[in-house]
């Protein structure tokens, strides 16, 4: 849908939602022209046990989502917000913009221009997204929403929005990105509130929500991510560093009793491109955790190596598969097992094994999926199943599943064994 | 009557040295009338999916294609409906080098994401019509053998057996090339029992800069029942298109070239 502004802005007036008109005004006046498009998304869901500490239901939620881009001569002018009634809330009047709280969620507010010929640079609100695994994140150290994504709302809310400077430069030697973020844009973290999770003694969830200090100092609580990337033969390489923090409050202050973020310092490179018919990628980073550099505090986390590896095909036609191979490595993991309870200790090695298989039916408007990561030295198991069928161009049914097993509470998908849930969904694209 | 006469020495000739020409010789050109024209391109394309009970889905996307050295091509198609594809890129970096493979990205913009396409999907649907991705860029020439097995007044008929049979769904198909602007106006696909199961047709052709080109196309899949219109409009040649369009910047951010 292409419309001029005029109609754009009166479309939204009826919403009362001044920010957006305001903006869209104001940078309309030498508009050349602005396309609105969005989609009206409800969703229905409940847990499929008795969770002691959570709602029956996982979601009650009816979104609509404006998205708007304008045209200028200098570049462009983007602007995607969600406007939610989420019955489950408990003060939607309150808009947080961090974390997502609220009637309205700004997913994108920027602009994008090119200062020199071979650089871009995009300022403001934004999605943020690189490396190479599906669904594993090494050196991808932007804002994931995990509420969003474990209980079932559609992937696109995996990625929460960052707050930064996007600068790219094309020099002939490869491309390079640098992300700054002047003010942490952490994880939206499971903070109990609506998925219950393991707090280091027992599964807890409403009756002890997650209260951590937000790091919010601007331009000291600062995060940098950089990526360097170009061909090698025919594959893509890329190098990355990351300088900020843990994204989930995993720390613990003992003279405050409240999690906080500890410094995190990242460094990492992948490779991905086609082998045989398929496609192949490997990405490895080590986490090198700054406040714990010997691993002997027990309220911060171990440094750790990581590294993933993945494979992806078409088996038979319309039917794909992609499996990965994921790995963690805690560095000085005997100190580690010293500081926590007996018996709840994490494997020097977390092994996660990932299968994605993909369907698709009906000239592609029926997709069936299940997504599946088991890891064998937790015991634990997440399925995720899918189907999504589109009505038409503008209707499109879903109903998917998330399922955690587990033999142990305290593994990383045993905790949500209480959170599994089922959901229905009915989207209209405009 | 001697003008008749005249006429007819006169395509008798034109057909004699027609007829000199090899298999390869026709199926290049044919390659080269169809994907070729130019240094570069453009078109605005709307493509209409139509299954057996007469439901439409309809997809409008921008295409540039730009030739580079040796016979390669990139291709850049913008979507702009659906709203479920909007803002999307199909990226193609075609390679007509021997064993080497074209390359397939997908750019996801609400995820902020490029996505490698595999090598062995390129027999799949191009976002859920009756073409395929390899139809977007053309298929490499060296992936079959070539066989001249007719030639009418105003057509060449060339039968193609590809050479991995264990890569693509079709046993063989038949192209009919018209002779005098080399453009393949129809195709017929046999399935490995040697059943037609599919058909794709250049229903319009137009000259645009003294390029003959497909303004209509209609690709049918007789097991299902459905079929794909694709039409054609705003054709440009020639508009001296940068390369670096073909990149991940540029998918990040889709040029004026496309969105306009």
């Amino acid at each position: 849908m292409k419309t001029r502004l005029k109609e754009t802005t009166q479309s939204l007036k009826p919403m009362g939602y001044s920010l957006l008109s305001a903006l869209l005004l104001t940078t309309g006046a030498h508009a050349a022209d602005t396309e609105l498009h969005g989609f009206v998304d409800g969703r229905a869901g409940v847990r499929t046990q008795n969770d002691p500490h959570e709602d029956d239901r996982s979601l009650t939620e009816l979104r609509l989502q404006l998205d708007s881009k304008t045209y200028f001569d200098w570049g462009e002018f983007n602007a995607r917000t969600d406007f939610v009634y989420d019955d489950l809330a408990t003060d939607r009047g309150n808009v947080d913009l961090e974390n997502g709280d609220g009637f309205a969620d700004l997913r994108e507010l920027n602009v994008l221009f090119s200062p020199a010929t071979s650089s871009d640079l995009k300022i403001g609100r934004q999605i943020l997204t690189w490396g190479t695994g599906d669904l594993l994140f090494i050196n991808d150290l932007f804002p994931k929403d995990w509420n969003s994504f474990l209980l079932g709302r559609d992937e696109e809310y995996l990625k929460a929005p960052s707050d930064a400077v996007f600068a790219s430069f094309f020099p002939s030697i490869g491309s390079f990105d640098i992300a700054y973020t002047p003010r942490m844009d952490a994880d939206r973290y499971v903070d109990g509130r609506r998925v219950s999770y393991w707090n280091g003694t027992s599964l807890v969830g409403q009756n002890q929500p997650v209260d951590a200090n937000r790091r919010d100092d601007w331009f000291k609580d600062d995060e940098i991510s950089a990526r360097f990337y170009r061909p090698i033969l025919s594959y893509e390489a890329a190098l990355y560093a990351y300088h900020g923090f843990w994204k989930s409050p995993t720390g613990f202050d003992p003279g405050t009793g409240n999690n906080y973020f500890p410094r995190l310092d990242v460094y990492g490179a992948s490779v991905q491109g086609a082998l045989g018919s398929g496609l192949v990628n490997a990405e490895a980073g080590y986490y090198d955790s700054r406040e714990d550099t010997s691993g002997t505090n027990p309220y911060v986390p171990n440094s750790e190596a990581r590294f993933l590896t993945g494979y992806e095909r078409e088996v038979v036609k319309n039917l794909s598969a992609g499996a990965q191979y994921y790995v963690e490595w805690m560095m000085d993991h005997g100190k580690y097992e010293a500081g926590v309870p007996p018996g709840t200790a994490r494997d020097e090695f977390r092994h996660v094994l990932t299968l994605r298989l993909t369907q698709m039916l009906m000239n592609q408007n029926l997709v069936l999926s299940l997504f599946t990561f088991y890891s064998p030295s937790d015991q634990d198991a997440y399925l995720r199943p899918a189907a999504t069928y589109k009505l038409s161009d503008h209707w499109t049914l879903t109903a998917n599943g998330n399922i955690f097993l587990g033999e142990h509470d305290y593994t990383f998908f045993g905790q949500f064994q209480n959170d599994s849930n089922v959901n229905l969904g009915v989207r209209y694209s405009f | 009557m001697k003008k008749t006469i005249m006429t007819s020495v006169l395509l008798g000739l034109a057909a004699s040295s027609f007829a000199e020409l090899s298999v390869d010789e026709i199926v290049n050109k044919a390659n080269t009338a169809a994907y070729y024209a130019g240094k570069d391109g453009r078109a605005e394309v709307e493509m209409n999916i139509i299954d057996k009970s007469g439901s439409t889905r309809t997809r409008k996307f921008a295409l540039l294609r730009m030739n580079t050295e040796g016979g390669s091509q990139k291709f850049y198609v913008y979507f702009k409906e659906p709203a479920d594809l909007y803002k999307q890129v199909f990226l193609v970096w075609k390679e007509v080098a021997e064993g080497k493979d074209d390359s397939r990205w997908m750019w996801l913009p609400a995820l902020n994401l490029k996505r490698s396409i595999a090598p062995g999907d390129k027999r799949t649907s191009f976002v859920g019509s009756d073409f395929v991705y390899e139809d977007v860029s053309g298929r490499n020439l060296n992936e079959d053998t070539h066989e001249l097995v007719e030639t009418t007044g105003t057509q060449y008929v060339v039968k193609n057996t590809p050479k991995k049979p264990g890569d693509v769904e079709f046993s063989t198909y038949t192209v009919k090339i018209d002779k005098d602007t080399f453009l393949p106006r129809a195709a017929e696909y046999f399935d490995k029992n040697g059943k037609l199961y599919r058909t794709v047709e250049a229903t319009k052709v137009e000259t645009i800069q003294g390029f003959p080109t497909v303004t209509e196309s209609v690709v049918k899949d007789l097991n299902t029942g459905g079929s794909t219109v694709n039409t054609f409009n705003n054709i440009e040649y020639n508009i001296g298109l940068d390369e670096n369009i073909f990149t991940e910047r540029f998918l990040r951010r889709p040029p004026r070239e496309v969105t306009k």
